[in-house]
């Protein structure tokens, strides 16, 4: 280093950049601690995620939520009772334990008390056919969870494989997929759900022990309902998405390398439009529990004896006036699940899409 | 625009031709006939029955006779009571018509006042209180409020009477009906207010000196009704037609509630017909509102 000198080195060229080492002065340990990296590196995921456990309504929605859900996984395991077993003492079918309110034992509950036997307390009471409500109320949260989940999934699945085809390939391709879109989207869904429901409940038939017997053709059928109608809001948003994103750079320097469409789709463009897709997803939960429970409502849901909330409600309508804690209990259950997922939806917006931000 | 119009009807008759079709076949996919009741009729009955309802004929016979029919207004006869569709449809859709326009321009109304409210009083206690309200009410599903307005007001306290032949009390399935649209379209109201709140020409207006009210009346109001109008379309369809279990809670006699109880009399023809007339009035109600939106917005291209 000392023995360098730029006058002596020749230059290669006149207007070479040649630079002078001995001009350079080193960093000072100041200087050298502002290139540490004072925080961990964070990836979009990472980063919504962080905005959503800061919104307070979004971390209690969650924790209703998964105090929901711990509830109706651990309660069939503690509660002796099943959502169709009409209630019995020592082999005995219990005829009093009619129509019982909150906590409240039946007659030949009490006397079987007395002589020492131990009974499990009604928490919600006992229904028009002598069955535990608790467990019935838990059985149908679980159905409709369950509906709102794996709908949400099936539409997201059928959505995202149509919406990335239509929007990546464009032209004549796009234009006849939307028009599909278009047409379906046109139909009016109630109607439709409500006239497959019906055909299908004739149509489909299964063997009668196997689970989607137990759910019922009506369960069966609304899944493939919203496999074939629901799909299309999120097919658009997608597609929307893409057309988008599509024109970046980057999609550009990976077509000129040779890469494949399909690995475009997946490593470029989908990771891109997660924000869109998780929102919509959160928000297709409660709009599909909704449904579910109407179609319920209306007798064109889940089969009997397996309750889901929207048919309790609907069999608490006749006993009304005497029983109205009948209907509170799974009309205040919905109203809680579609509040909670409502507002985590609200939240994953706000975290994932600062432009929506208000 | 001429050319947009065009198209925008061949797409609606093409969906509702689809839904007829739809409709039809699904209903004949249904095993058994109409005529399968639990006392056997005679062959010869079933036959002149048959025969009657062009049941006999091929399949796409029977479709083409069966549209025929609706072109001629004939919607078929109900399979329970043998009365002509048609004549139950024009009893009973008044009455659904005016209870749904009257939910939906409550709703539309009285959403766009609180979703304006809430934007201009921003992170105030009005806002937080709109906003707490229509949260919750797009939570609570029309049936459990109903049934919960019923207990209440009706049965409880008394102060509504019943829903029966002679005694016809609009208030509390309007309410049921309306606190959805109202809860949605004030969240709406409220992001769109904002959003025409931030614009540049509200900034220039203020810089003008233009009063307040005058902004929010003339400026900010006319450019956040887009999206309400945008909602108003579709739902002022679902809602003439859509009320059906609002109908059944209340028993209100209206088209909703005879199509549930179609569905669970399994009265095929009626839940065929319904579906139809429903159908081809949502369709048409879309098309009208597509229209009258890019009426109301000169900025939208046609496409």
């Amino acid at each position: 280093m000392n023995n360098y000198d730029i006058n002596k080195t020749p230059k290669k060229q006149l207007l070479s950049m040649q630079i002078d080492l001995s001009k350079f002065e080193k960093a000072t340990e100041e200087e050298k601690k502002q290139q540490d990296v004072m925080s961990e590196s964070t990836t979009f995921f990472k980063d919504g995620m962080k905005n959503l456990f800061k919104n307070p309504l979004a971390v209690i929605s969650i924790i209703v939520l998964l105090l929901i859900i711990g509830v109706i996984v651990v309660a069939p395991m503690i509660v002796p009772y099943s959502y169709e077993e009409m209630l019995s003492i020592d082999g005995k079918r219990d005829k009093g334990a009619k129509n019982l309110a909150p906590f409240e034992y039946s007659k030949a509950e009490q006397a079987y008390m007395e002589k020492g036997g131990e009974r499990f307390p009604h928490i919600f009471g006992t229904d028009e056919q002598c069955r535990d409500y608790f467990i019935r109320v838990i059985y149908g949260t679980r159905v409709s969870l369950v509906v709102g989940l794996f709908a949400s999934i099936i539409v997201l699945i059928i959505g995202m494989i149509y919406g990335s085809i239509a929007g990546y390939a464009g032209g004549r391709v796009d234009l006849f997929m939307m028009r599909i879109v278009d047409i379906i989207y046109s139909l009016p869904d109630m109607l439709v759900i409500i006239l497959l429901s019906v055909v299908l409940t004739n149509v489909l038939s299964f063997e009668s022990n196997s689970f989607l017997a137990k759910m019922g053709t009506n369960m069966v059928s609304l899944f493939i309902v919203f496999g074939m109608l629901y799909w299309v809001g999120m097919a658009r948003l997608i597609r929307a998405q893409i057309l988008s994103i599509k024109e970046n750079e980057y999609i550009l320097a990976a077509k000129s390398i040779g890469t494949k469409p399909g690995r475009i789709i997946r490593k470029h463009i989908l990771p891109n439009c997660l924000s869109v897709i998780i929102i919509s997803t959160a928000l297709q939960i409660p709009s599909a529990i909704f449904t579910e429970s109407y179609l319920s409502f209306i007798g064109l849901g889940v089969q009997a004896p397996m309750p889901s909330l929207g048919s309790l409600a609907n069999s608490a309508r006749e006993g009304l006036q005497s029983y109205p804690y009948k209907l509170v209990f799974p009309a205040l259950m919905i109203c809680l699940i579609v509040l909670s997922l409502n507002l985590i939806g609200d939240g994953l917006r706000d975290a994932f899409d600062p432009k929506l931000k208000r | 625009m001429a050319r947009y119009i065009i198209k925008r009807l061949l797409l609606a008759i093409l969906t509702v031709f689809l839904i007829c079709f739809i409709t039809f076949f699904l209903m004949n996919a249904i095993p058994g006939g109409p005529f399968n009741k639990e006392k056997a009729l005679s062959e010869a009955t079933v036959q002149a029955l048959n025969e009657r309802y062009n049941l006999d004929k091929p399949l796409f016979t029977q479709f083409a006779l069966y549209m025929k029919g609706l072109f001629q207004g004939d919607l078929g006869v109900s399979l329970k009571n043998g009365r002509d569709i048609s004549e139950i449809i024009g009893e009973s859709f008044p009455i659904s018509a005016r209870l749904g326009l009257t939910a939906v321009i409550i709703a539309l109304i009285s959403g766009t006042i609180f979703g304006s409210i809430a934007a201009l009083m921003r992170n105030k206690l009005p806002d937080r209180i709109i906003i707490f309200l229509s949260t919750l009410f797009t939570a609570v599903p029309s049936f459990v409020l109903a049934t919960l307005l019923l207990l209440v007001f009706s049965i409880q306290l008394g102060w509504v009477p019943v829903w029966s032949a002679t005694e016809t009390n609009y208030v509390l399935p309007v309410i049921a009906l309306a606190a959805y649209p109202m809860a949605y379209t004030t969240r709406l109201a409220k992001t769109s207010m904002l959003d025409a709140l931030s614009q540049d020409y509200i900034r220039t207006a203020k810089a003008k000196g233009v009063s307040k009210w005058k902004i929010i009346f003339k400026h900010a109001l006319r450019n956040s009704l887009l999206p309400v109008i945008t909602y108003a379309g579709p739902e002022i369809a679902y809602i003439i037609t859509g009320s059906m279990v609002v109908e059944t809670v209340f028993t209100v006699g209206g088209i909703g509630s005879k199509f549930v109880s179609a569905i669970t009399n399994r009265d095929y023809t009626m839940i065929m017909a319904t579906t139809i007339f429903l159908a081809t009035l949502m369709v048409l109600a879309n098309v009208v509102c597509d229209l009258l939106y890019k009426v109301v917005d000169p900025r939208i291209k046609y496409d």
